[in-house]
């Protein structure tokens, strides 16, 4: 049977690839022409929806955005072509470059800190009981919630009096008050923190997946060979666990990288712009400022860091792989 | 216990002995800490939803006043019409996503034709362009659609219909629909049945499970959506529930209570489609993420 699919399916590209535009007169050929017309059609009918919606909704926006990013945008007075004017503004403005280095502290703070803490968890939480996975289940629902809703409920407990939810809390270990996303020194640990608290438990759920697949005769076998419980996780456990770290870093790493509505939630940037992050910044250039053009250049940007990033992450494995 | 579980069950070595109480007493005190630190914030929401008077400096998980005024008050606010407006955007976003998705599918996984690599690689690059990228010019062409000149701007359409294709659903259903043996269609076929009977009564059954995921995912994407419907906006009545609430905390006039019945409202449904799908949800991720 599949033999069979397949040779007519070799035929049906050939023969339409060979056919396509000449005028069939021939009755039988006709027919054979109509059918195979419909088997190259019919495919991209059924793709028609997701390539509209694609096109008008990602590349048309894309396309219009490199075009707005050299250019000086002007609502109703026209638009001023200004070449790479825009990106040079944006990478000499010293707001940009601050909002740079705090998405790279925010990022790379956030990503290892999630998967720190949900490494741990994994640990913690290993196993095929049933008040395990309901402990798992009930760990996991920072992630299902909305940024927006978290960001509310942690706003409050960062409430800055001493008597704060937070500040309660910590003061039982005799420490604060701090004064969390409203003091330019703490801002940033702080939207950090809640980041890691809500992309932690996604960590644990792919290192859980990790460790489900690792051989339990190598535990037994370090073991056997008298290995304490940390030098098993460091020499048998870490090293089986290093592709889904490969793959957390660069989900993480990218998701950082554009970082938006926690930060706008939390502290919408301030105080005194000390969480103000690229894509903020990009917002208020072009929702408060009305800077479109620069606002594009600096989306691009950040596309740009993305893609080399992807790209490279992805050669690097590639590579790994081949070896 | 089993009889075959040992303490290499587990990378940490847990033990699964009854009498080992240090160790079993050890692991219940952590779990019921992680549970405390990754719950408590939420149950806090409930209780507050609940208080008639949540102050920032006494928040509990038990409501010290239990009532509704809350409730009662957020109405006057316009709760329930940002709720219904990220219900609309939800169903009718979540609807469009998995057809297009499916049918996308369809092509990819069940058929071979030219450009089929082109494709892929187009739907690839979309989901390589974070959607915060584009957010700028989006509003832009939402305000005045190509070719047809449409403004979509303050509509909930503008917002269901740039999440109506995502690559991410589109990748999970043609990887599953690989795996539907071409016997099945060759059968149908002999019978007769043609194209859409075919999609529609012999693959599209038969891919549930992968639906359960897309479904669960999809819903996720959307409800997280913050910045899209942000744009789309043209003035606040059109403002999601998600997005009310920055606007409802920065009303003086509204209390911390209001915002928590609202932060309530928004946290339920994801927590249903999550209890209710959470078998796709958990596969959903480790596959999507290994694949993407």
């Amino acid at each position: 049977m599949t033999a069979v699919a397949s040779t007519s399916d070799t035929r049906d590209v050939g023969s339409t690839a060979s056919g396509g535009g000449a005028v069939e007169t021939h009755p039988v050929r006709r027919r054979r022409r109509r059918r195979l017309t419909g088997a190259t059609f019919i495919p991209w009918l059924f793709l028609l929806p997701a390539a509209l919606i694609f096109l008008v909704f990602k590349f048309i926006p894309m396309a219009e955005g490199i075009r707005l990013s050299l250019f000086e945008v002007r609502p109703f007075l026209g638009d001023i072509f200004v070449g790479f004017k825009n990106y040079a503004t944006i990478l000499s403005d010293e707001k940009f470059l601050t909002a740079s280095w705090h998405t790279l502290v925010l990022a790379g703070g956030q990503t290892i800190g999630a998967m720190v803490i949900g490494f741990w968890l994994a640990l913690l939480l290993e196993g095929h009981t049933k008040s395990l996975w309901f402990v798992r289940s009930a760990v996991f629902l920072p992630v299902v919630a909305a940024t927006a809703v978290i960001g509310e409920i942690w706003r409050l407990f960062f409430y800055p009096a001493p008597e704060g939810f937070l500040n309660e809390v910590i003061s039982w270990v005799g420490l604060g008050p701090w004064e969390y996303i409203h003091d330019t020194d703490t801002s940033l640990v702080s939207v950090m923190f809640v980041g890691i608290w809500k992309h932690a438990p996604y960590d644990m759920v792919l290192i859980l997946a990790g460790l489900a697949g690792i051989d339990r005769q190598q535990y037994e076998a370090a073991a056997i060979d008298g290995a304490s419980t940390w030098q098993r996780i460091w020499n048998v456990t870490l090293p089986a666990l290093r592709p889904v770290i490969t793959i957390l870093l660069t989900l993480a790493a990218i998701r950082g990288l554009r970082v938006f509505t926690e930060v706008y939630v939390l502290t919408g940037g301030g105080p005194a712009g000390s969480t103000d992050v690229w894509m903020t910044r990009v917002y208020t250039t072009a929702f408060e400022q009305s800077e479109a053009g620069l606002a594009s250049a600096g989306s691009v940007l950040l596309f740009l860091v993305t893609l080399v990033l992807t790209v490279s992450v992805q050669w690097y494995r590639r590579r790994k792989e081949a070896r | 216990m089993s009889v075959n579980s040992s303490r290499f069950d587990s990378a940490i070595g847990w033990s699964t002995r009854q009498d080992a109480w240090v160790s079993r007493g050890i692991r219940v005190l952590l779990s019921a800490l992680a549970v405390i630190l990754f719950c408590g914030p939420l149950l806090v929401i409930f209780s507050g939803a609940f208080d008639d008077n949540p102050d920032p400096t006494q928040l509990s998980v038990i409501p010290d006043n239990p009532s509704l005024i809350n409730f009662q008050v957020a109405t006057e606010n316009k709760i329930w019409h940002y709720l219904t407006n990220s219900l609309i955007i939800a169903g009718g976003a979540l609807l469009l996503q998995l057809s297009v998705s499916v049918f996308a599918a369809y092509a990819l996984a069940r058929k071979k034709f030219r450009g089929q690599a082109i494709a892929l690689l187009v739907i690839l690059a979309t989901m390589m362009l974070p959607e915060e990228v584009i957010a700028i010019p989006l509003s832009l062409v939402i305000g005045d659609l190509p070719l047809v000149h449409v403004s979509l701007k303050g509509t909930l359409l503008g917002v269901i219909l740039p999440l109506g294709a995502w690559g991410f659903s589109i990748f999970v259903m043609t990887e599953f629909m690989k795996e539907i043996p071409a016997e099945l269609e060759e059968a149908a076929k002999v019978d007769g049945a043609g194209e859409l009977r075919l999609f529609a009564q012999i693959i599209l059954p038969l891919c549930k499970p992968a639906l359960g995921v897309i479904a669960v995912f999809g819903f996720n994407m959307i409800w997280e959506q913050y910045l899209l419907p942000l744009i789309v906006a043209a003035d606040p009545s059109d403002y999601t529930l998600t997005v009310a609430l920055l606007a409802l905390r920065s009303d003086d006039m509204v209390g911390t209570g209001i915002v928590l019945a609202g932060a309530l409202l928004a946290l339920v449904p994801s927590l249903v489609v999550y209890l209710s799908l959470q078998k796709s949800f958990l596969r959903g991720i480790t596959t999507g993420a290994i694949k993407g």
